[in-house]
């Protein structure tokens, strides 16, 4: 039964505690269909049995009744006692990460989440970790509040300027998950996705001794772009459809000459382009806000090289 | 309260004669002065009230199609009809406007002020010329939100989170400077309430013969002046950290984002109470009277609200579970908000009891009432899921929590004030409603409601993130379900605007009781005259004694002896009307 309604109303478990979350929450909504069919029940049948017969219906004197008082007090109360305790129980696990997790920090900024790892590599968008170990994320934010959410894990925290927090959890298998932000952080909020990556210890180990990033071989330029462009953040607020999201699209701009708010015109070329990813408050195209954080040692040359001709691809 | 009423309790003898009420009188408070300025300048607690009624109509009508708007946008996963940028700025209005200039005012500014005097017996309230000023107080605040509309809009959300308050470039400071004023206007109406539920009481009405509805005003009212002047230092200092940079939320410049979550639930969680608690008082009024007994568990009623309005400043933690506060505070947060559905479901029992052995109509305000238990019982119980810890980590800011504020500020809240609006309507105006066109309305605003609000349930816990302006394919036909359900509520609320308006034109005369009700309002001519009444009520029944006939019930007229009259021992409220005042 409690099995039925955690896979109605919720998402798969996919870490560790995730199942003791789930009983908690079908055994609420259990409870709570009961007593309200109980409710509603005792509600129609006093609506017909006691309904109105004539204007000079004599109705009960009967206006309390302590030991019926007593009694739907206690009962509620003792119900969610066990409700307060089973949730305070699994609270305390969620929140408490064993000593030796694997850690792994996370830096959250409008709009995208970057992972960084022991060894200096770093990820964005993509949060790379071995099956079945114990992983601490420790976040911090470099703007607003954001907050980390991946639903298939049941974890959840906000992610603070200038503090650390941090959430763990353990994946018994492996796959992907969708991670949100679910603080409101301003008009790129709903772009600003990510997915965990659950790999088996082997295959983390090789992803992680990899260079960080780098062409693969045998890609061309421009698609490898295209997977920057995926893979750093930039299409939670550039489109490539013509769509205005956050930023200006992609779509033909390369070439175009655009108004810029100081009201100057420039022509985008390659070095406006390489510009406005490396200092991107210098020349704002105008009816945009100056929202872009830098990108100045997230990309190598490799990679700015790639995201033009990209861009140069989008006509 | 009750010991501190027992220890000023005195009796006094007056000669009392029974009173037949006339049901309608040719003066009365909408004829007697003509012309605007009667209106804009009326201390009649009467006139203040249908002010707040037509303005709080339109800020609800405005919010209202800003909701249908941001339903419509949520069709697809993508761009609909409007930008990212516009569809924040429409859930901030949206948020903004129904909470702090519709919820919030609406029961106490519309039907506060026109039966809380009639109810106890009373000419007006304490301080007729604060009410005036309270009312424009509020008109002052919209006035600055629509300077916000105009200009910049603002997109913060309604809760106006730091660190992205401050850094945001939209209208923040005009629309928090509107907050600010109109928390003045809140604060002066439950300081006026108070006075007046105190010191303008008839003679005989004791605290123990007060309606559920007069209860449910006084709780709201310390809550107000209580927990009202903490939001507007909060909004004080968020403007400050904007203009002056004064380093108190901002981290960047030492200060606390965290703190600032604390400072605003401290008033925003006690401010679901300002909401919902004078609902309660008018769910128990509803049922009492159209079950025709008395009130089950009278005090166990009445005191479980002042409970609810004191536990409920200690709750305000359980918006910030993973906020970044100390899990201790966390785990006691979880306590105390599980603590307060005690004395909630305690109503809910006892208003189901009130109907057991009764004699139960079906009229329209009664289908509000039994569809708030419903849905209000549907609010309360998804709230205990969100009070529990680790569950509320994965609904925390997802569609879960915002089905079940909807659930408790509309289904409880606003359901119980539509309930109040057509229960009162013909005191108000003298005019009956359709009753048919009622019935149609109100069944498709309880279907529509669910149909919008229920998949919400669903979409939460599966994962869906509230805020968010595009969405993940996997989540559409709920969306579009509540897309459509939003459409039905909307049917529903424009044949209400129909049939409302039509009864004011050309409405049925109302008789002084259509419902054949015991408390003091309904023992005056509909609509009552500007004095209220044109005697000294003497309180001698109880507000709900159904078990007598309209006929030998309840109501005096101080008699100074001429007309005859019985000898009466009542007993005269501490420092209320005193006889002699009262026959002046």
């Amino acid at each position: 039964m409690l099995d039925k309604i955690s896979r109605f109303f919720l998402p798969p478990a996919k870490s560790t505690f995730a199942p003791s979350v789930d009983n908690l929450f079908s055994f609420i909504t259990l409870v709570s269909i009961i007593m309200l069919i109980g409710i509603t029940v005792a509600m129609i049948y006093f609506i017909i049995k006691y309904r109105k017969r004539s204007d000079n219906d004599v109705t009960s004197l009967v206006d309390h009744n302590n030991a019926l008082e007593v009694t739907w007090s206690i009962i509620p109360l003792g119900l969610i006692l066990i409700v307060f305790s089973w949730g305070f129980r699994d609270y305390i696990r969620m929140f408490t990460p064993p000593p030796d997790a694997y850690e792994i920090n996370v830096t959250a900024q409008q709009w995208l989440w970057k992972f960084t790892y022991a060894n200096g590599k770093s990820s964005v968008g993509k949060l790379y970790v071995p099956q079945n170990r114990p992983v601490r994320l420790v976040m911090k934010s470099k703007d607003v509040i954001h907050s980390f959410f991946v639903p298939d894990f049941r974890i959840k925290h906000d992610v603070l300027p200038d503090r650390y927090t941090d959430v763990w959890f353990q994946a018994p298998d492996t796959g992907r998950s969708q991670i949100f932000c679910t603080q409101y952080c301003g008009t790129g909020h709903s772009n600003m996705l990510g997915t965990v990556i659950v790999q088996t210890n082997n295959q983390f180990e090789k992803w992680l001794k990899q260079g960080a990033g780098g062409k693969p071989s045998g890609m061309s330029l421009a698609d490898y772009g295209k997977q920057l462009y995926g893979s750093q953040g930039c299409k939670a607020c550039h489109s490539t459809d013509g769509s205005k999201i956050v930023g200006p699209t992609w779509k033909g701009i390369y070439g175009s000459k655009v108004a810029l708010s100081d009201g100057k015109t420039v022509t985008v070329n390659e070095n406006y382009i390489r510009e406005s990813i490396l200092n991107p408050g210098a020349q704002i195209v105008k009816g945009f806000p100056n929202v872009m954080p830098t990108f100045q040692g997230q990309l190598n040359n490799d990679q700015i090289d790639a995201i033009i001709a990209y861009i140069k691809s989008l006509k | 309260m009750e010991t501190a009423a027992a220890a000023n309790r005195k009796t006094v003898t007056m000669k009392v004669r029974r009173y037949v009420m006339p049901e309608h009188s040719e003066l009365n408070y909408l004829n007697q002065e003509k012309g605007i300025k009667s209106w804009l300048l009326t201390r009649d607690h009467k006139r203040i009230g249908l002010m707040y009624f037509f303005t709080g109509a339109i800020v609800f009508f405005v919010a209202g199609l800003i909701a249908l708007t941001i339903r419509l946008e949520l069709w697809t996963p993508a761009k609909t009809i409007i930008d990212a940028h516009t569809y924040n700025e429409l859930f901030t209005l949206h948020g903004t406007l129904m909470i702090f200039f519709f919820l919030v005012p609406a029961v106490p500014g519309i039907l506060g002020n026109f039966f809380i005097p009639l109810q106890i017996g009373a000419k007006d309230v304490a301080f007729p010329r604060l009410n005036l000023l309270s009312y424009y107080l509020y008109l002052t605040g919209i006035i600055f939100t629509v300077v916000t509309i105009l200009t910049h809009g603002v997109d913060t959300g309604w809760t106006f989170y730091a660190p992205y308050s401050i850094k945001s470039t939209t209208a923040v400071i005009p629309m928090t400077t509107g907050i600010f004023i109109t928390g003045f206007s809140s604060i002066l109406t439950g300081l006026n309430f108070i006075v007046t539920i105190h010191k303008l009481r008839a003679p005989g009405l004791t605290w123990g013969k007060f309606p559920l509805f007069v209860w449910g005003i006084y709780a709201t009212s310390i809550i107000q002046i209580l927990a009202t002047p903490v939001l507007a230092i909060t909004l004080a200092l968020l403007i400050m950290e904007r203009l002056l940079h004064v380093g108190i939320f901002n981290p960047a410049l030492g200060g606390d984002p965290v703190l600032y979550e604390h400072f605003f639930w401290f008033y925003s969680h006690p401010a679901v109470y300002i909401m919902i608690v004078p609902g309660f008082g008018i769910i128990a009024d509803l049922i009492a009277t159209f079950s025709h007994k008395r009130l089950f568990g009278y005090w166990f009623v009445a005191i479980s609200t002042l409970a609810i309005a004191f536990l409920g400043f200690l709750v305000w933690g359980h918006h910030m579970f993973v906020a970044g506060q100390s899990m201790i505070a966390s785990i006691v947060f979880s306590l105390l908000t599980f603590m307060i559905g005690i004395p909630t479901g305690i109503k809910i029992f006892n208003w189901l009891a009130t109907m057991y052995k009764g004699s139960v109509r079906l009229k329209v305000p009664m289908l509000y009432a039994l569809s708030f238990i419903f849905l209000f019982s549907i609010g309360g119980f998804t709230g205990v899921m969100l009070g529990a810890l680790s569950v509320d980590v994965q609904l925390h800011a997802t569609y879960y929590v915002v089905a079940h504020f909807h659930y408790v500020m509309f289904g409880g809240m606003v359901i119980a004030l539509l309930g109040g609006i057509h229960f009162w309507w013909p005191k108000m105006f003298g005019k009956m409603y359709s009753e048919t066109m009622a019935r149609i309305s109100w069944f498709l605003i309880f279907v529509g409601f669910n149909v919008t609000f229920f998949p919400q349930f669903i979409l939460g816990a599966k994962g869906m993130p509230r805020r968010y302006y595009n969405y993940l394919p996997q989540f559409q036909p709920l969306h579009q379900l509540s897309t459509v359900g939003s459409w039905i509520l909307a049917l529903g609320f424009f044949i209400m605007l129909g049939y409302l308006l039509h009864s004011l034109i050309k409405g049925k005369k109302a008789p002084a009781n259509p419902w054949d009700a015991r408390t003091l309002e309904w023992m005056t001519s509909s609509p009552p005259p500007t004095e209220n009444f044109s005697y000294t009520p003497v309180v001698i029944h109880g507000p709900y004694e159904y078990q007598r006939p309209i006929s030998e019930f309840q109501l005096g007229l101080l008699s100074n002896g001429e007309h005859g009259g019985d000898e009466l021992e009542v007993e005269a409220p501490s420092g209320g009307n005193s006889p002699e005042m009262a026959n002046v």
